[in-house]
């Protein structure tokens, strides 16, 4: 018998077990440890294979490494497990390898016992390759889905000819497209290796229609060495594979490029969009707008600790004391969806605060305001910085944002995919208000000319007010969201402060559409910078005096990338100086 | 401009000269005099050398913001492109006497260089370089600022724009493939013109002599400034701070007028940075943060905009009180800065120049109440006729 045929058999014959559900995995092993014969044993264990239950390696494990002992006790040879701690006679409780219960003593209580009791139990190297063909092909009919992913594209990776039984007779059983798709993939990586053309042929074809991206080293290699022996249809087939797999792989990178592009741009519009309101329609140039980001992140923190321990805040010899609820599970993954009203009403209150104190004396003199509030913004920093420690604080995606999407080689993460979806509903939300409320008009009418609507009666001053307290609220649910993506450190709202300017100024001040689009055209343009600059640039050594200077700088294409959006921006400005939607006015020095 | 004539405005421009004489007599010879003396420490000297570097810093913005109505926030940028060129100089006469002893700047060997970048070779004759120090800053300055005005972006878009353009070169100049050394930039300088930086003896000359050197960049600059102000040039600039469509109607191209001064004023920052490098001995990106630029406009706020001494008085007490504060309290130095714009915003928009009249106001309106009743009314009111008239 041969390995294959050998597999085969302990597959069927394991199979047969399964369905009479005749002995447990435990019982098995607990049979193969006694069994005298070297032989049998190794039968025993070998019927194992092919069954998913995760007592299996773990006690098989146990085994080879000398961790199950077998004790002589009343009823004959038992072999057993130690667990727990020692006691000060050097006793420990056991369990029992047939059925995983505790051993006992003749009185019916857990027996303790000793070193001399028992011995270990023995295992030769022919058991040991048993075993591990046992275990290794556990993950392979396991229960679990991504565990038999896992374990079939490390087969294949492996080129292993062993395993090409097992994963052949897997083929016809197996459910799971993605799994199913992974097993045609190894299969035909491991033939790959086969000596004869045809199977090599066929194996290439087989890639060709799959044209994964795994594929591609083993495709090279193939292609190498059937250039190396003067095989050309060999080396034709798999040149026209990888032909497929970078197809393939361009098409992936593209609309990877594209979602990027679009996660990045919702992350700028949620920044930007209270910049929108403060900046756009007030015309105030609030330098402490990135505060008020990092006021909604840390309010997000906050109601973290809230929700768990409690926390304990110094600010200037007095320490604030929040108890924690001391939620666990699945009550505490709420924390996020009560932190975003929090997070609004946080900064928007900081931000009322501001106005009153503030910005509202400065409403003829923009560019003092933009003084004063960058005081404010120094003091907002270094005060979050005195309560809050200078270093990043944790904040933890709750389970329902973590993790990620695969669609045909495109990764969708949770966390960017709800940015998209909150950019949505935000922008959706504030036209709302401005277009289909009362606020909304009397904000549109203080926002267009002030003294008029004073003169119509309109209460300015509550209405300025309210209008900054919306847009400083809006900055904090971008801190709230901008928490689940990157740092929450005091300075983060520095990090966004200048994109949301430039994304306000390109998208035209005071309109919400020229926003939108001006965020989503700057996070496109600096995505596709970033994933094709490295590819572009060593093709612009030709450039005069710089061109070697080129080269070496897009090996930062991140650092790059930005540099040129900022640089086209500028350029931009030239063609429209107003930005993309300019609010008409005839008024000559707006 | 014809209350020159009138005795006041005699007098007051005597006193006016008188002290800044002084002023200018104290900085330039009574502090070096005091250091080769030993009165004052070499620490010290080069604290107040840094300070009149920043004060060069204040006086380009002012040039901007306060007589020409641009509020740049990227003078910082400027400030550090001539830093840099200067600083590259300053690394090639290093030589071989740094960690690796080799003939080149140690960050380079450090990312496996073996020979100079073509770029860094002229920079090892001064000429060149302080050549390059006006030229870089001036050719940026030139593109950014026809390129702004041109299109006629000004106020507050003006402000972001340039904000921008300093976010962007300070990203840039942190990359180690820029050759510039990254975000340790250029330190451990050895010489300045075949003078000792770091020696015991000549050293602390060396530094005497940069300092003098910076007072007299101050010295020049101010007046250069009060020169340019009473210029037509200057008139025109005012002009276009108070009401730039006007002057464009009446047929003045504003936007070279406001590209010279972009110029000028990129310039007169270059020099300070120039001038900062050697006698702080490093010059990194940090000095290019946007923060920078904005804490600059803010020396000229609290000073006093629109003056010529403001910028100067503002750049060092700030400064000053800096020194003092980020040792006393390092904690709160950002929120006793943080404070300070917002109130001298709010409550001082003319800055500490403005202080003595608020004050003498203040105290003629407590020393001498005025009885109750129409007569003060009147007289106020007549009191603020006249001075329209006169205005």
């Amino acid at each position: 018998m041969n390995h294959f045929q050998r597999a085969a058999v302990f597959l069927a014959f394991c199979i047969c077990l399964g369905a009479h559900g005749a002995e447990t995995p435990r019982a098995v092993i607990a049979r193969a440890i006694l069994t005298q014969d070297a032989a049998a044993q190794r039968d025993l264990v070998a019927s194992l294979a092919g069954q998913g239950d995760d007592v299996i390696p773990e006690l098989l494990g146990a085994w080879r490494t000398d961790a199950i002992f077998l004790y002589r006790g009343e009823g004959g040879t038992i072999p057993i497990q130690l667990t727990g701690d020692k006691d000060a006679a050097g006793a420990q409780l056991a369990i029992r390898v047939d059925d995983g219960s505790p051993l006992k003593g003749a009185d019916g209580k857990p027996r303790r016992v000793v070193a001399g009791e028992m011995k270990t139990a023995d295992h030769t190297s022919a058991l040991r390759r048993a075993m591990k063909a046992v275990v290794d092909l556990v993950d392979v009919v396991s229960a679990n889905p991504a565990k038999r992913l896992a374990a079939v594209e490390a087969f294949g990776k492996a080129q292993d000819a062993s395993k090409l039984a097992v994963l052949e007779s897997r083929r016809p059983v197996e459910m799971d497209e993605k799994v199913a798709r992974a097993l045609r993939e190894a299969v035909a990586l491991i033939k790959l290796n086969d000596a004869k053309p045809e199977v090599k042929l066929a194996a290439l074809a087989e890639l060709k229609v799959l044209h994964t991206l795994s594929s591609t080293d083993f495709l090279k290699r193939t292609l190498k060495e059937a250039e190396e022996k003067k095989s050309p249809d060999v080396a034709a087939a798999a040149r026209s594979a990888l032909v497929a797999v970078e197809t393939h792989r361009s098409f992936v990178d593209l609309l990877g490029t594209i979602f990027r592009g679009i996660s990045l741009g919702s992350i700028l519009l949620i920044g930007a969009l209270g910049l929108a309101i403060t900046f756009g329609l007030m015309r105030v140039i609030n330098m402490a707008h990135g505060e008020m980001i990092a006021v909604g992140a840390y309010t997000t923190y906050l109601v973290q600790n809230v929700f768990g321990a409690g926390i304990t805040i110094p600010f200037f010899g007095l320490n604030l004391h929040l108890g924690g609820l001391n939620l666990t599970g699945a009550a505490y993954q709420w924390y996020f969806i009560v932190a975003i009203p929090c997070s609004f009403l946080a900064a928007a209150l900081v931000g009322i605060a501001l106005e009153r104190s503030v910005i509202q004396f400065l409403y003829r003199r923009p560019l003092e305001s933009l003084l004063a509030t960058w005081g404010v913004s120094l003091v907002m920093q270094q005060a979050l910085k005195l309560m809050f420690g200078s270093n990043n604080v944790q904040v933890g995606s709750p389970t329902y944002l973590s993790g990620n999407w695969t669609l045909n080689d495109i990764v969708f993460n949770w966390n960017r995919v709800f940015v998209v979806g909150f950019g949505v509903v935000i922008v959706f939300g504030m036209w709302l208000v401005l277009t289909k409320t009362s606020l909304g008009l009397l904000i549109r009418a203080v926002m267009q000319n002030r003294t008029m609507a004073a003169c119509m009666g309109v209460r300015t001053t509550r209405v300025n007010m309210l209008t900054f307290g919306l847009g400083s609220g809006l900055a904090g649910l971008a801190g709230a969201f901008l928490s689940q993506i990157g740092n929450v450190g005091p300075s983060l709202g520095q990090n966004y402060i200048v994109d949301s300017f430039m994304v306000v100024v390109l998208g035209g001040v005071g309109s919400i559409v020229g926003t939108v689009i001006s965020a989503f055209g700057i996070g496109g343009v600096d995505q596709v910078l970033q994933q094709y600059l490295p590819v572009w640039a060593p093709g612009l050594g030709w450039v005069p005096g710089i061109g070697s200077f080129l080269q070496n700088l897009a090996q930062d294409a991140a650092v790059f990338g930005k540099i040129m959006v900022l640089g086209g921006i500028i350029l931009f400005l030239q063609w429209k100086p107003s930005g993309l939607f300019a609010t008409r006015t005839r008024s000559l020095d707006e | 401009m014809a209350a020159d004539a009138s005795p006041s405005a005699v007098t007051r421009r005597r006193n006016e000269i008188a002290l800044l004489a002084s002023v200018a007599l104290f900085l330039l010879v009574v502090m070096p005099l005091l250091h080769a003396t030993g009165g004052i420490s070499t620490f010290t000297i080069t604290l107040w050398g840094k300070y009149l570097c920043y004060a060069l810093l204040a006086m380009s913005v002012n040039l901007l913001w306060g007589y020409t109505g641009l509020l740049s926030l990227g003078q910082a940028l400027f400030f550090t492109l001539g830093g840099y060129m200067h600083g590259m100089y300053l690394m090639r006469m290093i030589g071989d006497l740094g960690q690796y002893h080799k003939p080149i700047p140690d960050f380079l060997v450090f990312l496996g260089w073996t020979k100079l970048p073509a770029f860094w070779e002229p920079f090892a004759n001064f000429p060149f370089a302080l050549a390059m120090v006006f030229l870089v800053p001036g050719v940026v300055a030139y593109f950014f600022g026809y390129l702004a005005f041109r299109s006629r972006i000004r106020g507050v878009y003006f402000s972001i724009l340039t904000q921008a353009l300093t976010y962007a070169a300070s990203i840039l100049f942190f990359r180690n493939n820029l050759l510039l050394g990254g975000n340790n930039g250029f330190t451990d300088f050895k010489f300045i013109l075949g003078h000792s930086l770091v020696d015991k003896d000549a050293g602390p000359v060396t530094l005497r002599g940069l300092y003098i050197a910076t007072a007299l960049a101050v010295v020049a600059v101010y007046l250069l400034s009060r020169w340019l102000n009473q210029t037509k040039f200057g008139l025109v600039q005012q002009a276009i701070r108070d009401g730039e469509n006007r002057v464009l109607f009446s047929g003045y191209a504003t936007t070279h007028y406001k590209l010279f001064v972009f110029v000028l004023a990129a310039w007169i920052a270059a020099l300070g940075g120039a001038l900062f490098v050697p006698q702080a001995g490093i010059i990194n990106p940090e000095e290019m943060k946007a923060q920078n630029s904005v804490e600059a406009v803010v020396w000229v706020a609290v000073g006093g905009r629109g003056t010529l001494i403001g910028p100067i008085i503002g750049a060092i007490s700030i400064n000053v009180l800096k020194s003092w504060a980020s040792r006393a309290f390092p904690d709160s130095w950002l929120i006793i800065l943080g404070v300070l714009c917002i109130l001298v915003v709010l409550f001082l928009p003319g800055g500490l120049v403005s202080l003595p009249e608020r004050l003498k106001a203040l105290w003629s309106k407590w020393s001498a109440p005025a009885p109750a009743g129409e007569g003060n009314e009147i007289k106020t009111a007549k009191a603020g006729k006249t001075e329209g008239l006169k205005g």
